[in-house]
């Protein structure tokens, strides 16, 4: 049971947080090749995704996908899938877990992406260009230049995201609580259960210590890149 | 030529599929509230307002504790940040100003407070409160909202301090202020925008949380904060889905707007400090 949880928090970190970074990589990509306004438009929808309270979101997204009356059904079944008509999303395991990473990876994707848009203005133009004149497409100068030049940036990110995602609980526990079966059973979810609905609370801390030395290693790299920061202040 | 154009029109719109997606569930929320509930519940939905009615916020207004929730969540929001400013003001201070030894330690525990996932301590914080008899009162939440917002005041507020010069202090000194006076008269109206966003980030940190307020609050259901009432709404709203997302929106209402001012201030602030140097 408990290695089953350890084993399935992992996947549902890695999952979530490589999703984060590329999607959020491409944003910032994109908001860097846009006009002035279509950018200023899409900042300003990143922020409303990202100000809006976790608890608001969880309820909004309970009813994007309700089997009757959900809009994801309607337009599943309008784009010809007629087997979500009614389909019950949170009955399934693997249907539920897909949708607490969707909402994750939403709302989590527009803070790395303004920031990694913010750090990428900062690389120098002329550098950029003389690439281009070298004959590098974009592709190539994403990897040759803005990435190397970005990788501490995109180092404390990835070390960020893995800390947040790693603790999600309320998401899954205000969705699912964990279900249904174990589907979305992740550490912190599993530590709560254990410690509330088993009066067990000596385990339950055990299990939150546990999740804390796993992300000890997690937070060591973040840790160094902070003092590097710092020192260099 | 017609590259540039197609890639500049396969551009928008990859960033209006962005846009949509960003705003799309939010815009759904919204939107749902107003609509009457025969349109919510019609076969074919409708996507943009035809018919507008305020009542599904009447319902979630008038909702059993609707007003109690929203003033507990206030309270405890509001006195955690208060409590937060006070105190990290003088340690940002003392770390910014003044030499004392286990300074650096201090600062390096501050740092580690911060990156501490605090959803960890929610088990021993349940074992606390129940030892020492605070379970089911406001004051616990308030108490944990302190601790979980002070590292992070403190450390925004020394970087603040850090870019005051020290030469502006010493100056009112010299003009006959104590060092407290050249506090309060020089350097505290040059950290209004660092307590301001401070202080609103506490307050958007507190105003949402869930995790403690759902484990510490428990028996006693007159001392819930609006997320935890949120959560549950299929017990208060049943399937009336105009009334949940109506009461939503009016939780997300003040994060929205605090963020939207944050935002320019934040920005505001940096170039300032940029400008300077």
């Amino acid at each position: 049971m408990f290695w089953g949880v350890v084993l399935r928090t992992f996947v549902f970190t890695a999952i979530n947080v490589s999703l984060i970074m590329v999607l959020a990589t491409l944003i910032a990509l994109l908001i860097g090749a846009l006009g002035k306004k279509m950018r200023l438009a899409v900042m300003g929808g990143l922020v409303v995704a990202w100000a809006i309270p976790v608890i608001a979101a969880t309820t909004v997204f309970q009813w994007l996908f309700q089997s009757q009356l959900g809009v994801v059904n309607w337009v599943l079944v309008a784009l010809g899938f007629e087997q979500f008509d009614g389909y019950a999303w949170f009955a399934n395991g693997t249907s539920t877990f897909a949708i607490i990473v969707v909402l994750i990876v939403w709302q989590s994707v527009p803070f790395a992406a303004l920031t990694l848009y913010a750090a990428m203005t900062t690389v120098p133009k002329e550098l950029h260009e003389s690439a281009q004149i070298d004959g590098a497409g974009a592709t190539k100068t994403f990897w040759l230049i803005t990435f190397p030049i970005l990788r501490p940036m995109f180092g404390l990110i990835f070390c960020l995201e893995i800390i947040w995602v790693f603790k999600c609980f309320v998401q899954i526990w205000a969705i699912s609580q964990g279900g249904p079966g174990n589907a979305t059973l992740t550490l912190p979810v599993y530590a709560y259960q254990v410690a509330q609905s088993l009066n067990r609370y000596d385990l339950g801390a055990a299990i939150s210590m546990v999740t804390v030395v796993i992300l000890g290693v997690a937070l060591l790299a973040y840790f160094r890149q902070m003092f590097k920061e710092e020192g260099e202040l | 030529m017609r590259t540039r154009i197609g890639r500049k029109v396969s551009l928008n719109t990859l960033a209006l599929i962005v846009l949509a997606f960003s705003v799309f569930p939010v815009y759904w929320m919204v939107l749902t509230a107003f609509k009457p509930t025969k349109d919510i519940q019609a076969e074919t939905p409708s996507f943009f307002p035809t018919n507008i009615t305020f009542s599904h916020f009447g319902t979630a207004v008038h909702a059993d504790g609707f007003w109690l929730f929203w003033r507990n969540s206030a309270l405890v929001a509001v006195s955690a940040v208060l409590l937060a400013l006070v105190i990290a003001c003088l340690a940002a201070y003392a770390v910014a100003r003044m030499k004392w030894r286990g300074r650096q330690a201090f600062i390096l525990m501050v740092f580690i407070a911060q990156m501490t996932p605090w959803e960890a301590l929610l088990i021993p914080m349940y074992v606390i409160a129940r030892d020492t008899d605070m379970l089911d009162k406001l004051t616990m939440l308030t108490l944990i909202y302190f601790m979980v917002t002070l590292p992070f005041t403190i450390v925004t507020l020394r970087g603040f301090l850090n870019a005051i010069p020290v030469e502006l202090e010493e100056a009112a000194q010299v003009d006959g202020c104590n060092q407290f006076q050249a506090f309060r008269r020089v350097v505290f109206p040059l950290l209004a925008p660092g307590l301001l966003s401070t202080s609103l980030f506490g307050f958007i940190t507190a105003w949402n949380e869930f995790a403690f307020a759902n484990l510490l609050i428990i028996k006693n259901q007159d001392q819930r904060t609006l997320p935890v009432w949120l959560s549950s709404f299929s017990n208060t709203f049943g399937t009336d889905w105009g009334a949940t997302m109506a009461a939503a929106t009016l939780f997300m209402l003040p994060v929205l707007l605090i963020f939207l001012v944050l935002q320019g201030r934040v920005t505001a602030g940096v170039a300032a400090g940029a400008v300077k140097g």
